[in-house]
């Protein structure tokens, strides 16, 4: 087990390394020369001024250098400076981070919970008038673009009824505290959860009734009916167990686009997470921050993919850690 | 032929997305023809309610832009992005996945090794680092969602050609002295290729998602209309306006619904085992 996780920390470092050199290079594609480009953002273009900045930035370094300059600067968590904001990049995104993780996993509990929910009633009941309702509203959930999802939940919930706020993490300046203040945190999390969620919701509920018409055609459920197992107990102990593989295995391969919607829903929602941060940057161009952001959601992705890889053997029992 | 005919027309997903796309694509087609409102010009008093005029249906934007004009004329670019940016990562995929497969070993280590790297980057991230980087254009977003797009591609023709490369007929062609571009693109490939289609009708759905999505963040091509476009630049107004937004989108959900219907009914088309069993 140990030396599972450890072997792949390595690959994961790897994949890392290799997406902080893409990085480098990135940013040397961005337009124009970057200390013209880093002096312009600091609003100032004199020859000095931009001089000083390829010295201090180490851009009048050879191409080499600079990436080991680079690579090491990332493996310190410097991630560069943010002329636009006038902080440091790192540290504009751990103050973003904690919103940005409430929201996504938040709205990864959610649709899980729900998909396999309605997968399981879907396969329950298959050939139903259930089943097709069911699968017809995964079907339109799965084709709606996340942003528009989420203007719609602002027109109905907030214009149409005013029950839900249409944007931000908590009512400002109402400085709550205790238990007012995590109502409200919740209440604003509804929306944004529930937009990013309806996506993922629809893939797992399609996932979850196909694997579970499939294993409830093996052997071994025919031999539990034999032994007198009573329905609910095939159904859960050994077809979900078994149907849960390939979800759980759908879940790893999803963290990245549940990452790309995140980006989306707190643009449209103001949600103060690193998808914001990203879109600020986006709209200043500030490539430092931009690509900042890009790595920390690489990073987010491999984590989440090692606990998928995790979950999956710990579900399984059949697969070995060792490799 | 005749026969896949046959099958597709009997799956009611597939004669459902069918006539969805042939309809977004003669709208495409032929819909600025018809209606040759400028989706740039002002054509009316901004915010004019859908339903009111019959020169403007579905009423104008912000700036007295005609809505339907929009929907038109966005028609085009979604649906050629999606096809054209799948057709490109089609072009890097499928080579990648046939050399990886057909030769094995190191090759193939590499090649996966690549490939795998490139499915862990976030895709959207990546999209619009690329774009922003690039600077919006079509061709940018193209690039983009293409670089984005391949690796199931090369994953899924990977194991296509591995199974199929140690069959006797395959066999036959090496023995024969065929060189191995000759085996790969006329021995192996077309029997690789239903799975692929299924793939591919499902990434231009996708495509299309990813192009809209990015439009919507204000990354699209600044000279072409897109639905994307017109819901992001809807957005400000929702309170006043709920159409500028509601429409453009119901047509991309129109749209991907349909490509992914399409890949159902494919996929039942082609792999009639696979269906028969998922009943």
């Amino acid at each position: 087990m140990l030396s599972f996780v450890a072997q792949r920390v390595v690959k994961g470092v790897i994949v890392l390394l290799a997406i902080v050199v893409l990085n480098f290079f990135l940013i040397r594609l961005a337009p124009g020369d970057p200390a013209v480009v880093m002096a312009g953002e600091a609003g100032a273009s004199d020859q000095v001024f931009v001089q000083q900045l390829r010295e201090k930035f180490g851009l009048d370094k050879p191409l080499p250098e600079q990436l080991f300059i680079y690579v090491k600067g990332i493996a310190t968590l410097d991630l560069g400076f943010s002329f636009r904001q006038q902080a440091p990049v790192s540290k504009l995104i751990l103050e973003r981070l904690p919103a940005t993780l409430l929201l996504t996993l938040t709205a990864f509990a959610i649709s899980l919970a729900l998909g396999v929910l309605f997968g399981t009633f879907a396969a329950r009941f298959a050939g139903t008038f259930l089943d097709t309702a069911i699968t017809v509203f995964a079907l339109i959930f799965y084709a709606m673009p996340i942003f528009w999802v989420a203007l719609m939940g602002i027109l109905l919930f907030s214009v149409t009824v005013d029950w839900l706020p249409s944007f931000g993490y908590e009512t400002v300046g109402a400085n709550l505290t205790g238990f007012a203040h995590v109502v409200d945190v919740a209440k604003h999390l509804i929306m944004p959860a529930m937009t990013l969620g309806l996506f993922f919701m629809a893939t797992y509920t399609r996932m979850t009734r196909a694997s579970m018409l499939e294993v409830k055609r093996l052997d071994f459920v025919k031999t539990a009916r034999a032994k007198g197992l009573s329905d609910a107990v095939i159904q859960r102990r050994h077809v979900l167990r078994n149907a849960l593989l390939p979800v759980v295995t759908l879940a790893g391969v999803h963290a990245g686009t549940l990452i790309g919607g995140a980006v989306i829903t707190e643009t449209v929602f103001a949600w103060p997470g690193i998808g914001r941060l990203m879109y600020d940057a986006l709209l200043q161009r500030d490539y430092n921050l931009l690509l900042g952001v890009f790595v920390t959601c690489s990073v987010m992705v491999l984590i989440f993919n090692l606990i998928t890889d995790l979950v999956y053997r710990l579900v399984d029992p059949r697969i070995e850690f060792a490799a | 032929m005749t026969q896949f005919w046959k099958s597709m027309l009997k799956s009611p997903s597939g004669v459902i997305g069918l006539f969805i796309l042939l309809l977004a694509i003669s709208v495409a087609v032929f819909g600025p023809l018809l209606f040759p409102n400028s989706p740039w010009r002002m054509v009316q008093r901004p915010f004019l309610p859908p339903f009111t005029l019959s020169t403007v249906p579905l009423g104008t934007d912000a700036l007295g832009r005609d809505v339907f004009a929009g929907m038109i004329f966005g028609a085009r670019v979604s649906l050629l992005v999606g096809l054209v940016s799948t057709l490109v990562a089609l072009v890097v995929g499928v080579p990648i996945g046939a050399m990886a497969g057909y030769f094995g070993g190191k090759v193939d280590d590499a090649l996966m090794r690549f490939t795998e790297f490139f499915q862990t980057i976030p895709s959207f991230a990546l999209a619009i680092v690329l774009v922003a980087i690039l600077q919006p254009s079509i061709y940018s977003i193209v690039a983009s969602i293409a670089v984005v797009s391949w690796p199931p591609v090369a994953r899924l023709v990977r194991g296509e050609v591995l199974s199929l490369r140690t069959r006797e007929y395959v066999q036959a062609a090496v023995v024969t002295g065929q060189s191995n571009t000759w085996i790969i693109l006329r021995e192996i490939l077309p029997n690789a290729l239903s799975p692929v289609i299924v793939l591919a009708s499902l990434m231009v759905a996708t495509a299309i998602l990813l192009e809209s999505s990015l439009s919507f963040l204000g990354l699209g091509d600044p000279n072409l209309i897109s639905w994307g476009y017109m819901v992001g630049a809807g957005r400000t107004v929702i309170r006043q306006a709920w159409w500028i937004t509601v429409f453009p989108g119901v047509a991309i959900l129109i749209s991907v619904l349909g490509l992914n219907l399409i890949g159902e009914g494919l996929n039942d088309a082609l792999n009639p085992r696979l269906s028969r069993e998922g009943r």
